[in-house]
């Protein structure tokens, strides 16, 4: 019983708030990764796959067994696990001799891939190689991709949707000044893409707005695209699709102009206009015993004015 | 020369300014596309490796590109959260596939349907209630709760209630129904939500069922076959069931004067014409059916109750003696209906 169905009601109250969370939500929080290694895995591979597990710590599982499965023929296994720890990104990491130091980056929809592309790893420095001192858990990193390879080509462009989930941290409000340390920079140069780390230092300059200096911290990894499962287009916009009540309620009767000046309508009862209040103009006042003739004279004047 | 110190001053302010600012301006050749919801920056800018060392230029390029996020996030408004300056981020921008699809919003159960119609609003109800008997506030329902009859060392027998009878069973057993009745109507909701079929009221086994239930229930067994019951062996005494689910279409009394009319005077027109109202073919396949089922079953029964007693082939003693009786059957039945088709005719040639 893995849905809440009427029937087969939880036990405890613990239960049924595990079983809550795990229903679709109207605004759904942070996506889960779960890292797992596939027949054979190389150091490189398992290396890489316990840094990205660090970097993604809090919202990550990382499975110490191999499963022989391979992704991109059977994607059944996969699914199953995702179920089971309702994990919505997968990283799976394998090594053999046709594609060596293999990682591939997924994300599922209700269950079922949405997405998978197959990275090969050319170069990669592991953590521990790094002197630097690294950031705390858990801290939102900032995210650079660089390269017009990333908006024109379509496989790209997935990718960096998928880097750009994977490695997000949770929707925050506000986030500290003092807190922006952590940096990842993905770069898109002659068929690679190169993966680099990096904890900012925020140095005096002369204004309010800190001068920044990058010191590098994390793994670095160079990436070469191999296959690619991308889900079609029409899949993608239904992963898209955000129910309804989460637009923000447009208010009626309100618009604005080029200049930015707000302009509203404002509705009147039907007004008397005989009895209408306006400006009294003392010296058009008819005064008792006046011709017809200055009446005349004074109408044209009138009409000008009005 | 005043106007050539004010320019001055202002060169040299602007100077002073540029200088500031020289630390944190980074020049690109195409702007960052920001999503400060993300912390997200993209440079759509040509990334081309140059002599230097490809570390270095990397490590330059993001450097650049943190500056300008950097000066992005510096300039959105901040509020001072317990000592803490934390900048108010807007909504994320990028859109990024869901994990799951929406949630369906659930139908209405037969209540809140009721509601809505009535216009009854949910109250809201106190916590505690405020019990007599021990004077204090207790919990409206649950453990130790206000006005709790289960815990009577006393009841009164009514005056219309057998004397015998055990009230404090009685009490047991009408909230145990109670309990029932709610949990059959939760699952019906539920049923209706998942639009999953349930049977009709008189389908279920039940303790004690009506005749007409049973009916009923004899009815729907008997036409869930593959051929809508139509081959169905009827009980010595049970009566054909009327045409069920059969509906009659009834024209409106004033609707259609054309068609109407049409009608009277088709009806005009048949009992005009002289011809019969008996399709003869089909009258005369309907008896031969009939009288080929008697035969067969007349044989069965003969032959069942001969295998008895013989034990021999009674099914090769049957073969001819059944097809011949059928032939004869046939030809003699034939003719009889020609006879009558004949008689009945007026004008028409009869059939041989």
């Amino acid at each position: 019983m893995t849905q809440l169905d009427g029937i087969t009601k939880p036990k405890t109250k613990r239960s049924k708030r595990f079983l809550e969370n795990r229903l679709p939500k109207l605004s759904e929080d942070l996506k889960s990764a779960m890292i797992m290694k596939g027949g054979n895995t190389s150091e490189t591979v398992t290396q890489a796959l316990k840094d990205v597990y660090s970097l993604k710590k809090p919202n990550a599982v990382l499975y110490k067994k191999k499963n022989i499965t391979r992704p991109f023929e059977d994607s059944t296994s996969l699914e199953f696990f995702s179920k089971k720890t309702d994990c919505s990104l997968f990283l799976f990491g394998s090594h053999n001799k046709k594609r060596p130091n293999n990682l591939i980056f997924g994300r599922m929809f209700d269950f079922h891939v949405l997405d998978m592309v197959e990275l090969g790893i050319e170069k990669y420095v592991p953590l521990k190689q790094f002197k630097a001192e690294t950031c705390p858990e858990g801290t939102k990193p900032m995210l650079v991709f660089a390269g017009e390879a990333f908006s024109m080509d379509s496989e790209l462009k997935r990718l960096k949707s998928l880097l750009i989930d994977f490695f997000r941290g949770p929707k925050v409000d506000g986030v500290r000044l003092a807190g922006l340390e952590h940096v990842l920079h993905f770069t898109a140069l002659d068929g690679r893409i190169y993966m680099r780390s990096y904890r900012c230092m925020l140095k005096k300059s002369g204004c309010r707005t800190p001068r920044i200096e990058l010191e590098e911290m994390g793994p670095s990894i160079d990436f070469v695209m191999r296959r690619t499962h991308l889900a079609s287009e029409q899949l993608y916009q239904l992963a898209l699709r955000q129910p309804r009540a989460l637009k923000p309620k447009k208010k009626k009767n309100i618009s604005h102009d080029v200049f930015g000046t707000k302009f509203g309508r404002v509705h009147m009862q039907k007004q008397d206009l005989s009895k209408l209040q306006t400006r009294k103009m003392k010296g058009l006042r008819k005064r008792r015993g006046e011709t017809g003739a200055q009446d005349e004279s004074t109408a044209p004047k009138v009409l000008k004015e009005s | 020369m005043a106007a050539s110190s004010v320019e001055e001053l202002l060169a040299k302010a602007e100077q002073d300014e540029a200088e500031k600012l020289k630390s944190i301006t980074v020049k690109k050749d195409l702007d960052l596309e920001f999503d400060l919801g993300n912390l997200l920056a993209y440079d759509p800018n040509r990334v081309e490796l140059r002599q230097q060392n490809r570390e270095e230029f990397l490590k330059a390029l993001a450097r650049d590109n943190t500056q300008l996020l950097i000066n992005e996030i510096w300039k959105i408004p901040t509020e001072r959260v317990e000592e803490a300056i934390v900048a108010k981020l807007p909504d994320p921008t990028t859109p990024l596939p869901r994990e799951k699809p929406p949630p369906k919003p659930k139908p209405p159960t037969k209540w809140e349907q009721f509601a809505k119609l009535k216009g009854i609003q949910k109250k809201k109800k106190t916590n505690l209630v405020w019990d007599e008997n021990a004077k204090e506030w207790r919990r409206r329902w649950g453990y130790k709760r206000a006005n709790d009859n289960t815990k009577d060392w006393l009841i009164e027998v009514p005056d219309t209630a057998d004397p015998n009878e055990d009230q404090f069973a009685k009490r047991v057993k009408a909230k145990k129904e109670r309990v029932a009745k709610n949990e059959l109507n939760r699952l019906k909701n539920i049923a209706r939500a998942q639009k999953i079929k349930i049977p009709a009221a008189g389908l279920t086994p039940k303790a004690q069922q009506s005749k007409d239930e049973l009916a009923l229930a004899v009815s729907v067994a008997k036409t869930s076959t593959a051929s809508v019951g139509r081959f169905q062996d009827r009980l010595p005494k049970e009566k054909a069931s009327k045409k069920k689910g059969e509906k009659r279409k009834f024209e409106p009394v004033i609707g259609d004067f054309s068609n109407e009319k049409q009608k009277q005077l088709d009806l005009l027109q048949i009992m005009d014409s002289k011809k019969p109202k008996l399709d003869v073919t089909k009258a005369v396949n309907k008896q031969m059916r009939e009288e080929d089922r008697e035969a067969a079953a007349a044989k069965y029964k003969r032959g069942a109750g001969k295998k008895g007693r013989r034990g021999g082939m009674p099914g090769k003693g049957r073969g001819p003696g059944g097809k011949g009786g059928k032939g004869g059957k046939g030809k003699g039945g034939k003719a009889a209906a020609g006879g009558g088709g004949g008689g009945k005719r007026k004008g028409k040639p009869g059939k041989k």
